[in-house]
């Protein structure tokens, strides 16, 4: 496809280090196109950080069964090896992380991380240009008094200030594609909302393409064009931010969205539930992973894997029952 | 033990707590972080009291207090009229009084006892026999909806989060308390168990004849929970009000900022401008006056002066803030009464 930037398809992730082998990521497809954002969306182990990290091929080799393909930029990502895969992580696709130091260095000052990072993927850069461009990047993430916060380290900054130093950081090889694994999930209210409004300013101006995973169907619909909703390591649906959220057509889906406990909301009443907790990836059911849970399921469910239905505008929903949920 | 009713259950005035954290050579405190610093409430027989806030803003620090975990610097706390730590309510007769279930349920069980022993064990301390200790923690697994035996005999790591929360509650209930703290007991569940947990905290309430306090960051959750809702800041009570008062006619500009911080859900109302800018400031060294002024749309030269005091601004509506005080001499406080 033309346009499109970022192309997984089939993926299947399989971590086999344990006694029981994990069954991560079971054959997702997506497609982002240039500067698109999709947020993936999913409760905690759905996937949506093996599927991220299956992007830049961070999965530990030895314990890991990874298949499908990646396709990012023109790179075939499965190919990738030694210079050629450390060149890519950074310059081509960039991730930002929930705990900004996984990716920041405590012992190196923010600004020698930065110029670092720059002329390790372009050795032409001289010393003094990667510095500037490091300031205006601090600028650019609105960092106050960028000179001096450029010689600070990261534990002397604030958890907002780290965001956005980490954000800087991602953003310093002029990635085409940026990977966001939760990153304002740990930050307060009154600062989450800074930085949402400041990544979606930067994609905007630089056009990057995103993924953005959250658990917070909130947060995805401030940034995203497109959510994708994940359960048990595979994506169940997807669709346009409004169709999902005013229409979702998937029992699990639906069910998340009136779990909310909302605003709107009378204090007290109980609040509508989802029975159950999500499977064990070590001992997933045949058929439908969601099906032990769901109210519309039938025999036809548990049986085999729903194909992908598709609503039409894009909107796909892997369920058998689609005529129910509408 | 009967309280009249306009007696609350529990009286708190004045509560302070100062960490010393870094020290000199000869081992005194060169600095202190204000925690909590005077922090009033009220919480009524069978309320659920809502308390927001940053992170580090002392709300975990208020729940230890509460449970006299850690001693206060200073304040003090009545329960049913009675001083706790006084000859008429010793610490001990208070502490059973009160249970406190958090948010990291791992650390908060011990990985070598099975769930039933987890829960037995308080009932037991306090002189139960173990058979009815027994007894009794079957029962509430029960009502938390593990069937006990499924689950008596587990272990921690056994268990899913939203399990392990149970059992939390569980222990929590295996003294019967009169007192719940709840320190983002459900904020590290996923949305579709935390509905779940909401649930059973409502039917537990009902049936036990229980008062909450139910600490969370999350604002959604706490409306759909709460009473009243009381917000700090930088361990400093902001904001003490009922809770549909507070998130639709806030007056502490703080709490606008914070409501205002909650997302839309509608893909045609993104967010368009952040309600405030920067970070929560560092609480060693907080801002003078009100502590909140470094981040106030509306601060003026008064507000570093001087700290603004808790005043009743509506019914039942207590503000921490200069503009609704008309001696602050704040620009926008209303005229003085003539
Ligand atoms: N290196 C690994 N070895 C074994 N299992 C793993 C490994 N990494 C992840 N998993 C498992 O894969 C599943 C999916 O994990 P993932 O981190 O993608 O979840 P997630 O959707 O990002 O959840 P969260 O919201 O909690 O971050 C989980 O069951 C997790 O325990
Ligand atoms: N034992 C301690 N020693 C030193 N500082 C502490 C201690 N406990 C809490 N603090 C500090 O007190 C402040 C309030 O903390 P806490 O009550 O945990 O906040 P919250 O629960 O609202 O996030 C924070 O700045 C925190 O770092
Ligand atoms: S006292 Fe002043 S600084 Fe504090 S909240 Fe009120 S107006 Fe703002
Ligand atoms: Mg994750
Ligand atoms: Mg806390």
């Amino acid at each position: 496809m033309a346009d499109t930037v970022l192309d997984i398809r089939n993926l299947r992730v399989t971590f086999t280090g344990g006694a029981k082998h994990v069954r991560a990521v079971d054959g997702v497809d997506l497609a982002v196109a240039p500067g698109e954002v999709v947020a993936l969306l999913g409760e905690s182990g759905s996937g949506k950080s093996v599927t991220l990290r299956s992007v830049l091929r961070l999965h530990p080799e030895a314990k890991t069964r990874i298949a499908g393909s990646i396709v990012a930029a023109g790179v075939d990502v499965m190919a990738l090896t030694g210079a050629a895969l450390a060149d890519f992580r950074g310059k081509t696709v960039s991730m930002i992380f929930q705990e900004p130091m996984l990716a920041l260095d405590p012992v190196y000052s923010l600004g020698q991380q930065i110029t670092e990072s720059i002329r390790k993927h372009e050795p032409a850069v001289s010393a003094e240009a990667a510095r500037r461009r490091a300031f205006e990047l601090f600028e650019q993430v609105r960092i106050p008094s960028p000179e001096r916060r450029l010689d600070a380290y990261p534990h002397e900054m604030s958890g907002g200030m780290r965001q956005r130093a980490m954000i800087a950081l991602a953003l310093a090889c002029n990635p085409k594609v940026l990977l966001a694994d939760e990153p304002t999930t740990a930050l307060d209210a009154t600062v989450q909302v800074q930085i949402l409004l400041l990544l979606r300013e930067l994609q905007r101006n630089l056009n990057l393409s995103m993924i953005f995973v959250t658990h917070d169907i909130g947060v995805g619909v401030e940034v995203a064009d497109r959510i994708a909703v994940m359960y048990a390591g595979r994506i169940v649906e997807i669709g346009a931010v409004r169709d999902v959220i005013r229409t979702p057509r998937h029992p699990y889906t639906i069910g998340l969205l009136s779990t909310r406990a909302q605003g709107g909301r009378l204090s007290g009443n109980r609040l509508t539930t989802i029975s159950g907790s999500p499977p064990d990836l070590a001992n997933l059911p045949p058929g439908c992973a969601f099906a032990p849970r769901c109210a519309s399921a039938s025999a036809a469910c548990r049986e085999a894997a729903p194909a992908p239905v598709d609503l039409g505008a894009g909107h796909v929903v892997r369920c058998i029952h689609t005529a129910i949920t509408a | 033990m009967r309280e009249s009713d306009n007696v609350p259950l529990l009286e708190v005035r004045g509560l302070v707590k100062h960490f010393p954290v870094k020290r000199n050579l000869l081992g005194r405190a060169t600095s202190v972080v204000s925690a909590v610093d005077g922090v009033d409430f009220d919480l009524r027989q069978g309320e659920t009291l809502g308390v927001v806030g940053e992170s580090g803003c002392g709300k975990s620090t208020t729940a230890r207090l509460l449970m006299h975990l850690i001693e206060p610097s200073a304040g003090t706390i009545r329960f049913g009229g009675k001083t706790v730590g006084s000859a008429a309510l010793p610490l001990k007769e208070f502490r059973r009084q009160v249970q406190l279930v958090f948010q990291d349920s791992y650390a908060s069980l011990n990985p070598r006892l099975t769930v039933e022993e987890s829960i037995a064990f308080g009932p037991m301390v306090h002189g139960t026999a173990r058979t009815q200790a027994q007894a009794r923690t079957h029962a509430l697994l029960e009502r938390v909806g593990l069937d006990p035996r499924r689950f008596a005999g587990r272990f921690t790591h056994e268990l899913s989060g939203g399990q392990r929360q149970r059992v939390n509650i569980a222990r929590a209930l295996a003294l019967q308390p009169r007192i719940l703290v709840l320190d983002e007991a459900v904020s590290a569940l996923d949305k579709s168990v935390e509905a779940q947990v909401l649930n059973l905290l409502l039917d537990l309430k009902q049936e036990f004849g229980l008062s909450y306090v139910f600490i969370s960051h999350d604002l959604e959750v706490v409306r759909f929970m709460a009473a009243r809702v009381l917000v700090m800041y930088l361990g400093r009570v902001a904001e003490l009000a009922p809770t549909e008062a507070l998130y639709t006619d806030s007056r502490h500009p703080y709490t606008t900022a914070l409501v205002g911080s909650l997302l839309s859900m509608n893909p045609d109302r993104r967010t368009e401008a952040a309600p405030i800018s920067g970070d929560p400031p560092n609480p060693i060294d907080p801002p003078p006056g009100c502590r909140f002024h470094t981040r106030c749309p509306h601060a003026e030269p008064v507000c570093a002066a001087g700290v603004p005091g808790l005043g009743m601004r509506a019914q039942e509506h207590w503000v921490a803030c200069h503009m609704g005080d008309p001696m602050s001499g704040h620009s926008k406080a209303p005229a003085r009464a003539a």
